[in-house]
């Protein structure tokens, strides 16, 4: 009996599973088409599978200068988020003090500000010391990726014994050296997890580049997106090529990663 | 290490100064321009409450709210069900188990933006030649009516986030003690049985955890909005944050715009706070 259910399980799984693959296949499939093609037929594959559209998005896109542009913001920030994180967290829970609980709650309320109620005012301030560059974006993702990160830091960090800080500095280490050597090693999996859900949230984000980022040559791949959906817009099988050559970095990491990828995600979520 | 040694302050300092910068200053400043006519180029004068007083009389504002709100509801239930019934799918005994996890799990991957555009494909060109073919003229006007906007936006937002939200409730399903459900199987418990009584009790924490991810998501929904709907037609599927992107970008009335990005932090703020009291309520309770 429970072998037919699973069997009826694995069916509806399999079925829901296509289901949610569909509009990637469209997508895909349709990127190959003219666009005469795509406008009497969008289900089936391409007659000729011609890579006529991924020449012009390729270019258009000026795909690895964008590239390149994202993998810079994204790693710059996402190394400084951790290291930031990391110390700071460190110092909050190894000094108990009344000012590491004000300052701790302070780091966690700043999660509840949306970006809208801040947006106006960075983007003027950050302007008139003409800091609305890649450089000024990477310090501002220092600034909202910390609160997170140091919350899933601080959690970790009251997990390692005080005495194990203590054993070190009696051996002659000093602070900076017990940190590194000792304590940051230790906290790797949580560095993981707060790696992953920096680098989806950075790698994907649109709203603050967009405001940040203006001169041509410095945009990240969903600000090169835009621009090109906008000019292509009714001109699907090229827009269709640019969106496929802008998931692809996306897939290629999901897939060497997943397993890491998955856990992050869940692990910050419910911690 | 001790709050007055030079070491604790070193090691706070670049998260100290990034915070203070990039939240900090611009949050204080924000409340003080709402409460001045402030333009962006010339700094405005006080003008009292009035910007809050104008904002209650902005239909625009106040339908971006109400559309804002509807979504996020309607959003949060389906994401919550499609979640937790792809958890409990994938969590049964079946061989595909880690492969529609991966499947599921894709879309989050991808920003929002995109998805966004791609699903405005779907809606527009493989909707309009499905519905030619069945003839069904329904299907031929998605997106180009408010009502089709808000379903688009509900199904684009159920497809991505159903996958996240099942990895939370994975994580709490896989706590479950193995032998009381074997144990409930042998006594003849039914799988709704199962489910209700042992299952879903039991699973409960991850409710809330869900329900605030999701409604939080819905609530501050930006890309997919910009990049599905654009928020036509005529500013009919608009919501609050690209209304107020609007507002003060487009419209140039950076005070009055602050002003509503206020309202909207103390709208999510309250919301936040219900959370936080409901989850100690509940470990008092248990």
């Amino acid at each position: 009996m429970r072998k037919k259910k699973n069997w009826k399980l694995e069916i509806l799984g399999i079925l829901l599973g296509i289901l949610w693959l569909l509009p990637f296949y469209l997508m895909f499939v349709n990127s190959f088409k003219t666009k005469k093609e795509i406008f009497t037929d969008v289900t089936s594959p391409p007659e000729q599978w011609s890579f006529d559209n991924y020449i012009t998005a390729f270019h258009e896109l000026d795909f690895l200068q964008t590239l390149f542009n994202s993998l810079l913001i994204t790693v710059s920030s996402v190394l400084l988020i951790i290291i930031s994180s990391a110390m700071a967290a460190y110092a909050l829970s190894r000094a108990k003090s009344r000012i590491s609980t004000i300052l701790f709650f302070v780091f966690v309320a700043a999660m509840l500000i949306p970006f809208q109620s801040v947006m106006i005012p960075l983007v003027t301030v950050f302007g008139q010391f003409e800091m609305l560059n890649r450089g000024g974006l990477i310090f501002m993702y220092i600034g909202f990726g910390a609160s997170l990160s140091i919350f899933l830091y601080h959690g970790a960090l009251n997990n390692i014994p005080k005495s194990l800080d203590e054993a070190a500095r009696i051996d002659g280490a000093n602070r900076w050296q017990v940190f590194w050597h000792i304590i940051f090693p230790m906290l790797k999996p949580i560095t993981v997890t707060v790696a992953i859900l920096n680098i989806i949230w950075i790698w994907n984000d649109y709203l603050l580049p967009s405001l940040v980022i203006n001169k041509t040559g410095s945009e990240t791949i969903p600000l090169k997106m835009f621009f090109f959906f906008g000019e292509y817009t009714k001109q699907w099988h090229l827009a269709l090529a640019g969106l496929t050559l802008a998931i692809l970095p996306v897939i290629i990491f999901y897939f060497f990663a997943q397993r890491s990828i998955i856990k992050g995600v869940s692990d910050g979520a419910i911690k | 290490m001790r709050t007055k040694d030079f070491a604790y302050w070193l090691f706070l300092a670049p998260v100290l100064i990034a915070l203070t910068l990039v939240v900090v200053v611009p949050m204080l400043l924000g409340v003080y321009y709402s409460f001045t006519s402030w333009n962006g180029i010339t700094t405005g004068e006080y003008v009292g409450f009035q910007n809050y007083i104008n904002l209650l009389k902005d239909e625009r504002f106040l339908d971006s709210l109400w559309f804002t709100t509807k979504f996020s509801v309607v959003s949060v239930i389906l994401i919550n069900f499609i979640g937790l019934s792809l958890a409990l799918i994938v969590t049964s005994r079946i061989k595909s188990s880690n492969l529609l996890r991966t499947t599921f799990f894709m879309p989050n991957l991808i920003g929002g933006l995109i998805l966004g555009f791609i699903w405005q494909f779907i809606f527009i060109k493989v909707f309009a030649s499905v519905g030619e073919m069945v003839g069904m003229e329904s299907l031929q006007v998605w997106l180009s009516t408010t009502e089709t906007g808000f379903w688009g936006l509900v199904i684009l937002m159920s497809w991505q986030m159903a996958g996240y939200i099942m990895v939370i409730y994975i994580a709490y399903l896989q706590g479950l003690p193995k032998e009381l459900l074997e144990a409930s199987e042998i006594d003849g418990a039914s799988s709704f049985q199962r489910f209700r009584y042992i299952v879903f009790p039991l699973v409960a924490p991850a409710f809330t955890v869900s329900m605030f991810l999701t409604l939080s998501n819905t609530f501050k929904l930006y890309d997919q909005n910009l990049s599905l709907t654009g928020g036509g037609p005529y500013n009919s599927t608009e919501m609050v944050a690209m209304e107020i992107f609007n507002t003060a970008f487009v419209q140039n009335t950076f005070a009055y715009a602050q002003a509503k990005a206020i309202i909207f932090f103390v709208i999510v703020a309250i919301v936040a706070l219900f959370q936080v009291y409901w989850n100690k309520r509940r470990e008092v309770e248990m």
